[in-house]
């Protein structure tokens, strides 16, 4: 094992936060914290520092205060401007990460700015992923494809202006690719999810796939769920696989695409990502696209009155 | 930070930037460098060039201190090596210096 993500939700509520960091750093762990950075303060930040801390990735919503917090639902916009300098300040490396959507993808030139003037290394932009909430919004946020070209334009342009002093990582809009992405590199190839109870999953998501069981670390060891899992071992590899992905010379690059996208879209988490133009239910995306173009829909935000009217599940099982 | 696209001149003494680490891998037997999202597995000289990014050294004393390890190996070849490793890793904003 080679990294720690402590991500969310948002893990500065963790009281237990800089033990895990210590733990992590003792293991020679390089340890990344994934926060809206709204909770945090220098006192924090030093502790976590102190504690191993080897990164922080700070989500920014927009550099446009009124949609910023249109999206985020709270007054979050200084708050994170005045966090990032004191992380750069005591010393700690930055990425600022921003999920793209159809009110802030023309903001990419001064998302760029800001994110150098912040003093990140690392500028993480990436495309909405529509899933739980994303996916009650989708219409509210998906972006046109002449937004996105121009996005991607503006960003190659940017690139070798920045090279060697900040590196500006792009995640491509999901719908709109050719082929599927390799979710989360291939089901439990390189990556595992600890949720807050215990259980691993292959990613944040996997909950949304019916009758999959998963191991909790309360229980086992990581290195035998890793390895036994039924939960990880259902899609790993390419057993589980059927026409179009059966067959086709991808599968080993894109792994049929994301199991999670497959079921919530199509039904059954087996089948191809129909993002892939090769998929039998490709016209759910195409259909999704031609909405886009529309551009209406308003936010559903999550909140509990929401929750239990959509139903949607939540991380935690639900016998708590 | 001088143009960064530049070639790493002799009397550069790069430091290995804080956000990467340079860690030994029980699993894989090998040294891998570390940074926010991704690792890169080593070959057998690169660590060996990265344990001597710690700002003292310059990049004609990093060759120097190789060619004295590395017995038998030509200094022009290490030289090529040592520069475009140096040249790759700071591209990637890895180095200061």
């Amino acid at each position: 094992m080679v990294q720690l993500h402590l991500s969310g939700g948002e893990p500065v509520v963790r009281k237990d936060l800089p033990e895990l960091i210590r733990h992590a750093h003792s293991r020679d762990l390089y340890t990344n914290l994934i926060t809206g950075g709204t909770l945090l303060n220098e006192e924090m930040l030093r502790q976590f520092r102190d504690c191993g801390l080897d990164h922080i990735q700070l989500s920014i919503q927009d550099t446009d205060r009124r949609t910023a917090e249109l999206v985020a639902g709270i007054r979050s916009y200084d708050k994170k401007l005045e966090i990032a300098p004191l992380i750069k300040k005591l010393g700690l490396s930055l990425t600022i990460n921003v999920v793209m959507h159809r009110m802030n993808i023309d903001h990419v030139p001064a998302l760029i700015t800001q994110a150098a003037e912040l003093g990140a290394q690392r500028l993480e932009l990436a495309n909405t992923q529509y899933h739980a909430w994303a996916e009650k919004n989708r219409n509210a946020l998906m972006p046109t494809r002449a937004q996105l070209d121009q996005a991607e334009a503006v960003v190659f342009e940017a690139r070798p202006r920045y090279q060697g002093t900040m590196e500006i990582a792009y995640v491509k809009a999901n719908y709109y690719s050719e082929h599927p992405k390799p979710c989360m590199g291939g089901w439990a190839r390189s990556y595992m999810v600890i949720t807050p109870t215990g259980e691993v999953l292959p990613c944040h998501a996997a909950h949304v796939i019916p009758g999959l069981h998963f191991d909790s670390v309360r229980d086992q060891s990581l290195t035998t769920i890793w390895a036994e899992s039924k939960g990880l071992n259902a899609f790993r590899g390419e057993s589980w696989m059927q026409e179009p992905c059966k067959s086709c010379p991808m599968k080993t690059i894109d792994f049929g695409g994301c199991r999670c996208q497959a079921f919530m879209l199509a039904g059954d988490a087996a089948v191809a990502d129909p993002v892939c133009s090769l998929s039998p239910h490709h016209d759910i995306i195409q259909e999704a696209i031609a909405q886009a173009e529309q551009g209406d829909g308003r936010f559903i935000y999550r909140d509990s009155r929401n929750s239990e009217r959509l139903s949607i599940r939540p991380l935690e099982p639900a016998s708590r | 930070m001088g143009d960064p696209a530049a070639d790493a001149s002799a009397a550069w003494r790069p430091r290995l930037a804080p956000r990467a680490r340079l860690r030994w891998d029980e699993v894989e037997k090998r040294y891998m460098l570390v940074f926010p999202e991704a690792a890169l597995m080593l070959n057998e000289t690169a660590p060996e060039i990265l344990k001597l990014c710690d700002g003292e050294h310059t990049i004609e004393g990093i060759v120097d201190s190789l060619v004295q390890r590395f017995a038998g190996i030509e200094r022009k070849t290490i030289e090529e090596d040592v520069t475009s490793f140096v040249a790759r890793i700071r591209a990637r904003g890895l180095l200061e210096g």
